[in-house]
């Protein structure tokens, strides 16, 4: 596994007039995770979506080595096919193998995305992040609609994913229960 | 390359059969031969009238069928998160637009051209006029889809979007329906050229403009 590397260098983010944080900088080589905090509105999708490259900063930059995947809100699959056939499409996309992490999709694969529970969907889009082979996951509200069990397996798969050596940004305001995290309040680079 | 195959494939299925809310590309061809058949029953079945102005109604009922579909071009992609997935694995923006105009034109172009010999049979023209039909939409319409996705990428995501893109359209293509329709009248093959120098225009010009719409509306 080649390593793969994401570093933060005094970041700020506007939106409209309004300066979300500033001063954000962190620096997560292999196996690393980072938990953004923070309340609603305070700018951790911003922050993710800086990380990504989607978002230009106001201030500062960001470096990484090796590819990122990001899961947010909006799945990417489109809705009336069936699931199977929706993550085949970022599959061949991706040029990836099989998920490694197990979601639970196997009884699902004939369903179209349009039918699936908010948490089931959610899942799909976790199981898409893995089966892409990037080293770095960027996930925006991960346990979002996942129940206990889910949360829990969601969770594992991280852990996987950095004993593999690879790097997790998660944006959660729920707790997460992952061996030595690191966690960066937005609360403490308020303007 | 492969995985902008692939995308390739998605647009052209999507857009060809359709989807829930997406409608396909039966939809504009309806339009299309509806409009010529609706002509005649307007002006009255005088054969001198219709074989005059026939073939500019094409080139209007042309015009209007590739509005149609303007809303579903970009917006359900922008909307489920695809182009940020996109960007993110570094496929850039102009490819994946570049390959969905031509996923257009396959879609709605390519189907105008078969049915427009329905259409001039409806409207009364003649062999020469439905050759020079056929060659000035061969022409027209790719500069017609390089607009269309243009003008969807702009409007992404904005609320009214479907119908702001309607009228935007509209005069942008005003060269492309003048030198289309301009090309049928006595003396007017110039327009055939003018015709094919619009659409080339359109079509440099588009990828890099759609994918500047697509950037900045991420801010």
């Amino acid at each position: 596994m080649q390593p793969c590397r994401l570093a933060a260098y005094d970041l700020a983010c506007r939106r409209g007039d309004r300066l979300l944080f500033r001063g954000v900088g962190f620096e997560l080589t292999g196996g690393e995770a980072l938990h953004l905090s923070g309340p609603n509105g305070i700018g951790k999708s911003s922050l993710m979506r800086i990380l990504a490259g989607l978002l230009r900063a106001y201030n500062g930059h960001v470096e990484h080595e090796g590819a990122m995947a990001l899961s947010d809100e909006r799945p990417a699959l489109d809705p009336h096919r069936p699931l199977g056939e929706a993550l085949a499409f970022w599959r061949q996309v991706d040029r990836a193998g099989e998920a490694r992490a197990d979601f639970g999709l196997e009884d699902l694969l004939d369903v179209p995305v349009r039918y699936l529970s908010t948490g089931q969907r959610k899942r799909a889009a976790l199981a898409r992040l893995a089966a892409s082979g990037a080293r770095i996951w960027l996930l925006d509200e991960p346990l979002n609609g996942l129940d206990t069990h889910w949360g829990a397996s969601a969770q594992a798969a991280i852990e996987a994913h950095r004993a593999l050596g690879g790097i997790a940004v998660i944006a959660s305001h729920q707790p997460l229960q992952l061996q030595k995290l690191r966690t960066l309040s937005l609360l403490e680079h308020l303007p | 390359m492969r995985a902008l195959w692939t995308i390739f494939r998605r647009d052209l299925t999507l857009l060809l059969m359709g989807a829930p809310g997406r409608g396909g590309a039966l939809l504009p061809l309806l339009f299309f031969l509806a409009v010529a058949m609706l002509y005649p029953f307007a002006v009255g079945p005088d054969a001198k009238l219709l074989a005059r102005t026939g073939a500019g109604v094409i080139w209007v009922a042309a015009l209007l069928a590739a509005i149609l579909p303007l809303d579903r071009l970009v917006e359900p992609d922008l909307e489920a998160g695809f182009f940020d997935q996109w960007a993110l694995r570094g496929i850039a923006e102009e490819g994946v637009l570049a390959l969905r105009i031509l996923a257009h034109w396959l879609s709605f172009g390519v189907p105008l051209m078969l049915a427009a010999p329905l259409a001039a049979g409806l409207l009364n023209l003649d062999g020469a006029q439905l050759w020079t039909v056929e060659l000035g939409l061969l022409l027209g319409t790719p500069g017609l889809a390089a607009i269309g996705v243009t003008i969807a990428a702009l409007t992404a995501g904005l609320r009214a979007g479907a119908a702001l893109g309607g009228l935007l359209a509209i005069p942008l293509t005003v060269p492309l329906l003048i030198f289309g329709a301009g090309s049928l009248q006595p003396g007017g093959e110039g327009g055939l050229l003018l015709l094919a120098a619009s659409s080339l225009a359109a079509l440099a010009i588009a990828p890099f403009a759609a994918a500047g719409a697509i950037r900045a509306g991420r801010e």
